[in-house]
């Protein structure tokens, strides 16, 4: 992966620099031994590794203000930090850039039932906020697979998702408000405990903006009262057309369900192995969930076990218990873990319309037998966001360059077919190179002058979602 | 009136002009300053040109009638969820409604509470920058994270960054049962408490509104819910028992009525035929009362659980007099009916109104869309 040339200069510096930030952070906030760096290196996108010059942990809203400026006038680049689970490479470091890490923002500011939401610091993680007002009988819908460590910072960065996405939507339709500092120190606020921000919606745009337009320390989310219950119910089919048909036609129905989740065989095996969830042993499984009162959710299932049984399914079984359910997502949510443990694997996230699920899932069966690797797919199916596994073997020369090359083919196919090379995981370094697929070159120039507005420098994570071949006029102009 | 016949020409003609330009598309919500641009009109570019009810999604042209499109949903059995109100009877405007000036305003209806605003709902845009570029951002797809959100910035930026010539929509299943349970004579305060409570139970509230002068003179208090039969009348005994203690609560499951009065929550129809002028405050739901207490000689329409308040004033009444204790709870008024030269939105702390102009001069350097409108520099 090409990163733009560290600046000698700025590594040149590093002594003044820490000088200059230990005016304004405590001294254990600051990280600048090699041998300590190191933790930082990358975040769940492994195969890329680069030590920064140097971390920093602020506490408070005023120290990254400070901690910014500082920066900003010596012309250091600054990659923000959540928990470092980016799937993308979104937190990779530069030899020359600055880690700023969120993790001691983590308090809650304040809760407020009756008006329904939360204020947070964004280091603090996904599920710890619902971990807040659980007790209340509240949570906070977005659930990545990751949110036992994935930082709110990171998941407005990304834009994540989860499961249940398909009913309560990913994050920006979750997020209220945000107190952000930019590139230059400046402390701004946008949105908070009202609806609809006044102007243009910036909310919107800083989110998924991957930690480029400015670092984002504290948030006001939605909160919502939990349902009354929920209930899976489990879906086999011996073809991953059917199964894909069947999705469609649940959704054209009119009920719409939480959550429909999709595995094949490989996912399957690998995810029942670890979480003994009984599924069971078939090409394609689907796990759809409802929820309401019991009768709201029997309700709800019959109409959608009726599609079911016109596909002829080899197994459909709902949920009899609160520990079966429990069971049943854990295996899901484990799935990229339980591969891991069974294979090297690259994990794609690209989105197609849903309608086109069964012929993208055949071309992906044919284009792994191309390649001569196996793919395994999991996925959030009612969505069309896809993520198909490429199993490979790291300690083979050349199976790496193979699997991405595969992984470039399938994603130029999510395009192609009406889709995007990324629903929820973002483009990072991982998919930067790919944008010019999805994009054409003038759709490009007007996100990075988005980017110019906010930072005109170009030194918040500056080498991530845009080609540098596409970047490169920008990045000069801002020296 | 320019109206352009296909988005070529409209990129043509913006490439090629040298004044400013009033964009509109049906022009039933003259919502802003007043701008003086030569009008342009985006009705001539219209069409759905994929609707696939299987994949909730639709695409459409901007300048697509909103009833077109909402019938070819209802033939479906679907609806777009934010459910966007009609300006005209509020406005007085005539004229056919068009799916972009939709979005270009975000506007959405009672459902916003639940369901989310139009900008929500929107996947993807195709528009003419201030450069005459067709730019193109989001996709037809209902999760995307690919590159900046730029989707997002246009919903709402009133045609002031760009021509919007094609939208993209997430759709979502009508509901076969819609049903209101009531409650008269809350005050304000109460009233707002009572929504809290609807809207903080698990039983899915679409809508959470007070009128506080419609029962003889004093409130009514006004709860959706919306689904199956079964399901409706089972929600709807929780939440009678849930809201005992504010009075007896009311519950019509006449769905035809229902959509009837919802749609009045939403038009804001009992200001239609009523002098004054009209603003829109959105605000922190519990602080609305007091807001609205503060200012006398307003009458005020709560809905969104008291979180959107419409408040009809005197005509000429003075900005600052709205605006100060909205800016002392948090939360921002738009003036939507009367004198617009006095300024229309609210104005934005200076950093958030520094990256706002900056956005502007990317988009449209030479200051052609709509100059004034959102309250920057002509
Ligand atoms: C096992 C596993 C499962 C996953 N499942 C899902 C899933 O279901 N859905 C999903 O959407 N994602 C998923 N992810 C991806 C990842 O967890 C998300 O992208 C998550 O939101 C990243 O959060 P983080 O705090 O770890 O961010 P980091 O990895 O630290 O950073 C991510 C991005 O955010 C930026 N950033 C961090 N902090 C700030 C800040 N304060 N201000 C501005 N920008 C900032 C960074 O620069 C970077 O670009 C998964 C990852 C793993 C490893």
């Amino acid at each position: 992966m090409e990163m733009p040339r560290p600046n000698p200069q700025v590594i040149a510096r590093k002594a003044d620099l820490i000088e200059r930030l230990s005016r304004v952070l405590p001294a254990d906030a600051i990280i600048s031994d090699p041998a300590e760096t190191r933790a930082y290196e990358c975040d769940a996108l492994t195969a890329y590794k680069c030590p920064p010059l140097a971390a920093i942990l602020p506490a408070s809203t005023q120290e990254v203000a400070d901690a910014l400026r500082i920066c900003h006038d010596m012309g250091v680049p600054v990659v923000p930090r959540g928990s470092g689970t980016s799937l993308a490479g979104g937190a990779l470091p530069t030899e020359d850039s600055v880690i700023l890490g969120v993790a001691r923002l983590n308090e809650v500011l304040e809760t407020d039932y009756e008006n329904r939401f939360i204020r947070v610091q964004t280091g603090r993680t996904n599920l710890s906020v619902t971990g807040a007002v659980e007790e209340d009988g509240f949570f906070y819908a977005p659930d990545p697979s990751s949110q036992l460590a994935c930082a709110i910072a990171g998941n407005i960065a990304m834009n994540s998702g989860g499961a249940h996405c398909l009913k309560y939507g990913v994050t920006i339709n979750n997020l209220m408000g945000v107190t952000m500092v930019l590139m230059d120190g400046t402390v701004t606020e946008i949105g908070g405990a009202h609806l609809d921000a006044a102007g243009y919606d910036l909310l919107g745009l800083i989110c998924g903006s991957e930690g480029q337009l400015g670092v984002v320390t504290e948030a006001t989310l939605r909160i919502l009262h939990k349902p009354e219950g929920a209930r899976p119910v489990l879906m086999g089919f011996d073809s991953n057309e059917v199964a894909g048909q069947c999705v469609s036609d649940i959704i054209k129905a009119g009920v719409l369900p939480v959550a429909i989740e999709f595995m094949d065989r490989l996912c399957i095996r690998a995810c029942e192995a670890f979480a003994k969830a009984g599924y069971p042993d078939c090409e394609a499984l689907l796990i759809v969930e409802v929820e309401g009162s019991d009768a709201e959710i029997d309700e709800q299932l019959e109409t959608i076990m009726e599609i079911a049984r016109r596909h002829n399914p080899v197994e459909l079984r709902q949920s009899t218990s609160a520990e079966e359910s429990a069971k049943i997502w854990l295996g899901r949510k484990s799935a990229f873990g339980a591969m891991g443990q069974i294979n090297d694997y690259m994990c794609l996230d690209g989105t197609i319309p849903v309608s086109q699920l069964p012929y993208v899932l055949k071309r992906i069966g044919e284009m792994s037998g191309e390649f001569g690797l196996d793919v395994a797919n999991v996925f959030h199916a009612g969505d069309g966001n896809m993520h198909p596994l490429i199993l490979f073997d790291a300690n083979k020369p050349g199976d790496l360059e193979r699997c991405e090359a595969l992984g470039a083919e399938i994603l130029k196919l999510c395009v192609e077919v009406g889709g995007c090379l990324t629903g929820e995981h973002g483009v990072g370094i991982e998919k930067r190179d790919l944008m010019t697929d999805q994009y054409a070159p003038e759709d490009l120039s007007i996100q990075m002058a988005v980017k110019d507005v906010f930072d005109p420098k170009w030194l918040l994570n500056p080498a991530k979602v845009f080609p540098l071949a596409s970047s490169e006029a920008h990045r000069i102009a801002a020296e | 009136m320019l109206k352009p016949e296909s988005e070529a020409d409209l990129a043509a003609l913006v490439a090629g002009a040298d004044a400013p330009l009033h964009v509109q598309g049906g022009g039933t919500r003259p919502i802003g300053g007043p701008t003086n641009g030569t009008p342009l009109t985006t009705s001539a570019l219209t069409g759905i040109e994929l609707y696939e009810p299987g994949a909730l999604t639709l695409v459409a042209r901007a300048g697509t009638p909103l009833a077109e499109i909402e019938k070819a949903l209802a033939a479906e059995g679907q609806r777009l969820a934010f459910e966007p109100m009609d300006h005209r009877g509020l406005l007085g405007t005539t004229g056919e409604p068009t799916i972009g000036g939709v979005i270009a305003a975000n506007v959405s209806g009672p459902r916003r509470i639940q369901a989310g605003a139009a900008r929500d709902f929107l996947l993807g845009v195709r528009f003419v920058d201030g450069a005459g570029r067709v730019l193109r951002n989001g996709g037809r797809v209902m999760k995307n994270v690919t590159g900046y959100d730029l989707v997002k910035l246009m919903a709402g930026s009133y045609g002031t960054l760009g021509i919007l010539t094609e939208v993209s929509l997430k759709v979502l299943p009508d509901t076969a049962t819609v049903a209101t349970l009531s409650i008269d004579g809350l005050d304000d305060g109460q009233a707002v408490k009572a929504l809290s409570r609807a809207l903080g139970s698990p039983f899915e509230v679409t809508g959470a509104a007070h009128w506080p002068h419609a029962a003889q003179g004093s409130g009514r208090t006004l709860i959706r819910i919306e689904g199956s039969e079964a399901s409706v009348a089972y929600r709807a005994g929780e939440l009678q028992a849930a809201l005992a203690g504010f009075g007896e609560v009311a519950f019509s499951h006449d769905t035809a009525a229902n959509r009837t009065l919802w749609q009045d929550v939403r038009d804001v129809a009992p200001f239609h035929a009523q002098p004054g002028d009209v603003w829109r405050l959105s605000v922190k739901p519990s602080d609305a009362p007091g807001i609205v207490a503060q200012l006398s000689g307003a009458q005020a329409l709560y809905d969104w659980g008291g979180g959107l308040v419409w408040l009809r004033v005197p005509e000429g009444t003075a900005p600052d007099k709205i605006r100060q204790p909205v800016d002392a709870a948090g939360g921002h008024a738009t003036l939507i009916r009367g004198n617009r030269s006095a300024g229309v939105f609210h104005p934005l702390p200076a950093p958030v109104a520094a990256l706002q102009e900056g956005l502007r001069q990317k988009f449209d350097p030479r200051g052609l869309f709509n100059p004034g409108l959102m309250g920057q520099a002509a």
